[in-house]
């Protein structure tokens, strides 16, 4: 018996093959060449020299253009996450809580978005926000104002747009974590003395962190990720870190530091994920709801 | 500590009619327990108590004082639900501290008076656990320390053992009929379970459909029901149509299929009235089965079991008399009686309960 205990049990390996073999092919090995891609030496327009050298990395370290794409980046990432959070939360706490009986349709509604391609959600703030967009005309109509507002290419869109885009996630997360919660404990808060606000922020909002960390993480590395967004709604200054990939890759044809930047990308954001996970403390969380 | 009133209480969920003019009194410090089936309106008229419900229509009075518009957290009554709603994300301790925090309880008194509460539902020392650390009756216990600790005017208890196995349920029922007896709480215990009902007691509120159809002592409920409803659902009980033909000043006769002339004592017989048909309820431990020869005057029938429920000291026999069967339990002297045995069943007219035939 001790034999056939010692011995090497391969199924979990076997059930796990199938992913691990993606995330090699498709994550590890194409990383691995992007890392290497980093040390090429750009000589001109597409064309490198293959080479083991240092100066993209000591780009990126000493011109200070980079670093204010990552303070960008950084800090439009933490205002869309903060957003999504507490615009999201009342849909969620909606959804979950009314006693509506068709409680899908109102999720369906939710995922409804996703049928429609993520680059024309995206335009389709031109027709509202633009100078000729609906706002301005009802706001010309009204006569509130003589020339339009310049609601366009400025960060306030490109936020806009990034609430518009990531904001199902963190509902659904939210939603998910609240659904979760025995429908007893706020009565049961309530009888003791508790106001409903108090019930709400004394038992439901900490029961419900797990799904609001779940979302704020996802939301936090889809727009850290992201470049079309400010691409199409933001101005000249409003640039992520992305968006100098995008530049690198596709305008100046500079793969080696298109390299250099992605592979940067992929570290801070994976750091922004252990991090997290660490401190706000996944395992913990889960923990409530054993 | 305070008597809680309900007058003229209804209460509609859209079309249905959950709580059809129900007018209760549940007196200071006592146990009343409401039974009956779900979707009886039980649940709903303690969830009105609680604030949690509003009533249509009707007042609900706590010590005297109307509080149909006071909020919940302002009523200062401990609520302990089914499935013991302890909060997870607090220690025992903080889900105990929780209502003395509401009240304006020092730092200092608080850690005493949850130590007093660990005491009284005896689970000393686990302030620091986490729910999801103790056992089921162990959380239902700590329950019932969070509802009792802020010293509630009523205590509400919906259904709080249900959730609990057998043997636990037996023991948590002589101890919470204890811890109220002690703290004497006007306590509001909701059910469907008859024999807790019994067991616990001072007061039992039976229902059905929304409706009140008896309010008694447990005695009175389970000897005298008032309705054939509250008959059947306070244990097994055999009917049978009966015609009046005929009383005196302390009984009355009633002509019963297959047992001929029974004389109920007049007392038995109070929500009869002057009807002259009604129904005879006989309880099934009041139905005995013998093997012996009786004599005369007894009142009785022969019949053949058809099916034996051997429970060790009881047994419940299902015997068919004529075209009927009847149930009767019986304790077990020596063997009990075979299936296919012909037997004579036995009926004590003071045994007997009549209700009007309407009814």
């Amino acid at each position: 018996m001790s034999d056939t205990a010692k011995e090497f049990d391969r199924r979990p390996w076997v059930l796990l093959a199938p992913s691990l073999l993606a995330i090699t092919v498709l994550v590890v090995i194409p990383m691995s060449f992007i890392l290497v891609y980093s040390f090429y030496e750009n000589i001109d327009l597409a064309v490198d020299r293959v080479a083991f050298q240092l100066g993209n990395w000591q780009e990126l370290l000493t011109d200070g253009y980079y670093h204010i794409a990552i303070w960008k980046t950084l800090r439009l990432s933490v205002i869309v996450t903060v957003l999504s959070a507490v615009l999201g939360y009342i849909p969620a706490y909606f959804i979950a809580m009314t006693k509506f009986r068709h409680k899908w349709l109102l999720l369906l509604l939710l995922i409804l978005p996703f049928w429609v391609s993520f680059i024309i959600r995206t335009l389709s703030w031109i027709h509202i926000l633009g100078n000729k967009g609906a706002l301005n005309g009802l706001f010309m109509w009204l006569g509130l104002t003589e020339q339009p507002i310049p609601m366009m290419f400025n960060e306030f869109a490109v936020i806009l747009g990034f609430v518009h885009v990531f904001l199902p996630y963190m509902i659904l997360n939210v939603y998910v974590s609240l659904e979760g919660i025995d429908a007893n404990l706020e009565p049961a808060a309530r009888t003791l003395g508790a106001t409903p606000w108090q019930a709400f922020r004394e038992v439901t909002l900490p029961l419900s962190t797990p799904g609001l960390a779940a979302g704020g993480l996802l939301v936090f590395v889809l727009t850290g990720g992201s470049y079309v967004t400010p691409l199409i709604l933001g101005g000249p200054n409003d640039f992520m870190f992305g968006n100098l990939i995008y530049d690198a890759v596709v305008s100046e044809l500079n793969w080696p530091m298109g390299a250099t930047l992605s592979f940067t990308l992929l570290v801070l954001l994976g750091l922004v994920v252990v991090l997290y996970s660490r401190f706000m403390g996944m395992n913990q969380l889960s923990k409530a709801f054993s | 500590m305070a008597r809680v009133e309900l007058k003229n209480i209804q209460k509609s969920f859209g079309l249905v009619k959950a709580v059809k003019d129900a007018n209760v009194t549940f007196e200071e410090n006592s146990f009343t327990t409401l039974l009956g089936p779900s979707g009886c309106g039980k649940t709903t008229i303690l969830r009105m108590v609680a604030g949690l419900e509003a009533p249509t229509s009707g007042d609900i009075m706590v010590g005297g004082k109307r509080v149909n518009e006071v909020p919940i957290h302002k009523r200062n009554l401990g609520l302990v639900f089914q499935n013991y709603a302890l909060f997870p994300h607090r220690t025992i301790g903080e889900n105990i501290a929780f209502g003395l925090k509401y009240r304006g309880v020092s730092k200092s008194d608080t850690g005493a008076k949850v130590k007093e509460a660990l005491d009284i539902v005896r689970l000393p020392g686990v302030e620091d656990r986490y729910p999801s650390q103790l056992s089921g009756g162990q959380q239902q216990r700590i329950a019932l320390a969070r509802a009792i600790v802020i010293e509630p005017d009523v205590l509400l208890l919906d259904e709080p053992l249900s959730a609990l196995d057998a043997n636990l349920r037996e023991d948590m029922r002589v101890e919470l009929k204890a811890i109220q007896h002690r703290i004497g709480v006007t306590s509001i215990f909701v059910t469907h379970d008859q024999s807790e009902a019994l067991a616990m007691s001072d007061k039992i509120i039976v229902m059905s459909a929304g409706r009140v159809e008896q309010i008694g002592a447990p005695e009175e409920v389970y000897n005298n029901p008032a309705s054939e409803f509250v008959a059947n659902f306070l244990g097994a009980s055999n009917i049978l149509d009966v015609s009046v033909s005929g009383s005196d000043s302390t009984s009355i006769a009633l002509d019963a299929p297959y047992f001929g002339t029974i004389a109920v004592p007049r007392d038995r017989a109070v929500n009869l009235g002057a009807a002259k048909s009604g129904k005879l309820v006989i309880r099934a431990e009041k139905l005995r089965l013998t093997n012996e020869a009786v004599d005369d005057k007894a009142i009785s029938a022969k019949g053949v079991v058809e099916a034996v429920d051997y429970q060790g000291q009881v047994a419940r026999y299902f015997v068919r008399i004529g075209d009927r069967q009847f149930q009767a339990m019986n304790m077990i002297e020596g063997r009990p009686f075979d299936m296919g045995a012909e037997v004579t069943v036995k009926i004590n007219p003071e045994d007997c309960a009549v209700l009007p035939a309407d009814r």
